[in-house]
């Protein structure tokens, strides 16, 4: 067993909850409320130093009775020690939890990813959209269990909704960071953007 | 001409008969330029492109056929070659691309996923290629070997032999999206779409 979770128990008391051990990886269940607190701690308290946050996904069981789980995987790249950390969700109520991208900036596209595929939402993520499926995919959250395999759809109405969409949208210059660094860019590169088909460029003429 | 035809060969055939002619070997001189310079578009998603360029390089090499510029761009390509499975994020983009392309243009759908959606009977990919653009050839496979793709490129050059410049045979045409947005009616996308029967017994909530 991890000490860190002992380390846990002395620092939160018992927002910590049970702690179990699988295939040699510590797994310690945290309540919602002071989850991003507990992460922060971690990484910044110097004796643990979870400072690599190495994924974000979320569980959910065929028991309709366990509650879905959403993990953080924690890393301490000095320690080469690994935690994982796991919320419980009720999956008939509210499903949200903080976000932690303003622990680790790489949260970001993770919980995008879980928001996309389970439908838990991250508050506090700064730019909470679909990731995987396109931004006005309408049939719901793949990997929940409700979920049928082929989609909600008829398979028509799939292929109706997939060709009405535009395939140069996701890949405006309005959504790459390069349209924030738009000033900063040398004459000749802003000339050639500007004349550019694709997007719009901000600031331009 | 006269001499020509007063010849035993064309007197009393039809008066057609010598544009009949006329028109096999425009045909046959066309066709055949065609068919031996086909400049393949990719379009690789998944394994099958492997073996797609492993029908490119020097093992198998499909510039024997005529194939020797494969065209990265759809708008100096004469054959897309989808190799690969299709999700339905991808279904504009190759309609894109198909759009894009000059006509007279094929279709090769590469593998058991591009042709019926293959083991990905789930609710991203698209059940089969020909619900989205026209397909001429289905190699099957999964992934189909270079002999396979060799095969239906063969095939191909056997379908664009037979074609005739002086048929306007439907396809010919361009093909734009109805006014739904679709290529065939809901009614035959579904049907193409059903699982063949292997699978396990699933439900649809639509």
């Amino acid at each position: 067993m991890n000490p860190s979770v002992d380390a846990l128990r002395a620092t939160f008391g018992n927002t910590i909850g049970r702690a179990e051990e699988s295939c040699g990886d510590t797994i310690v269940y945290v309540a919602r409320g002071p989850l991003r607190e507990v992460l922060a701690w971690l990484r910044d308290t110097p004796e643990q130093g979870y400072d690599y946050l190495v994924d974000v996904t979320a569980v959910e069981y065929r028991d309709r009775e366990r509650p879905l789980e959403v993990v953080y995987f924690l890393r301490s790249l000095a320690r080469r020690v690994d935690l994982r950390v796991k919320v419980e969700l009720d999956p008939s109520g509210e499903l949200a939890v903080d976000s932690v991208v303003p622990l680790w900036r790489g949260a970001d596209w993770l919980e995008r990813e879980v928001y996309d595929m389970f439908g838990v939402t991250f508050r506090g993520h700064p730019d909470l959209r679909r990731i995987l499926m396109w931004e006005t995919y309408a049939e719901g959250y793949p990997l929940r269990k409700d979920f049928p395999l082929r989609g909600r759809f008829s398979r028509a109405e799939q292929v109706r909704q997939a060709l009405a969409a535009n395939p140069e949208a996701h890949y405006s210059l309005e959504e790459l960071p390069i349209a924030e660094a738009f000033d900063e860019l040398p004459p000749e590169m802003k000339e050639r953007l500007r004349k550019g088909e694709r997007g719009k460029v901000p600031y331009s003429e | 001409m006269k001499r020509v035809l007063e010849t035993k060969e064309v007197a009393g055939q039809s008066p057609n008969y010598l544009l009949a002619k006329v028109q096999d070997l425009v045909d046959w001189a066309v066709n055949a330029s065609r068919a031996n310079s086909l400049w393949p578009m990719p379009f690789g998603t998944a394994c099958c492109a492997i073996e797609f360029m492993a029908t490119a390089a020097s093992r198998y090499d499909f510039a024997r056929f005529g194939m020797e510029r494969q065209a990265f761009s759809p708008r100096q390509a004469d054959v897309l070659i989808c190799a690969g499975r299709l999700p339905f994020k991808l279904a504009p983009v190759i309609r894109r691309i198909y759009d894009q392309m000059p006509q007279p243009k094929w279709v090769i759908s590469m593998g058991a996923c591009a042709s019926t959606g293959g083991i990905f009977d789930n609710y991203a990919m698209v059940q089969g290629i020909d619900t989205i653009v026209p397909v001429d050839v289905y190699v099957p496979g999964c992934p189909p070997r270079p002999e396979g793709l060799l095969y239906g490129v063969l095939l191909l050059h056997k379908k664009i032999r037979g074609e005739s410049l002086f048929d306007r045979v439907p396809r010919r045409d361009e093909q734009p999206l109805d006014e739904r947005g679709l290529r065939l009616s809901p009614e035959q996308i579904d049907e193409l779409s059903e699982p063949f029967g292997n699978s396990i017994h699933q439900f649809r909530s639509a």
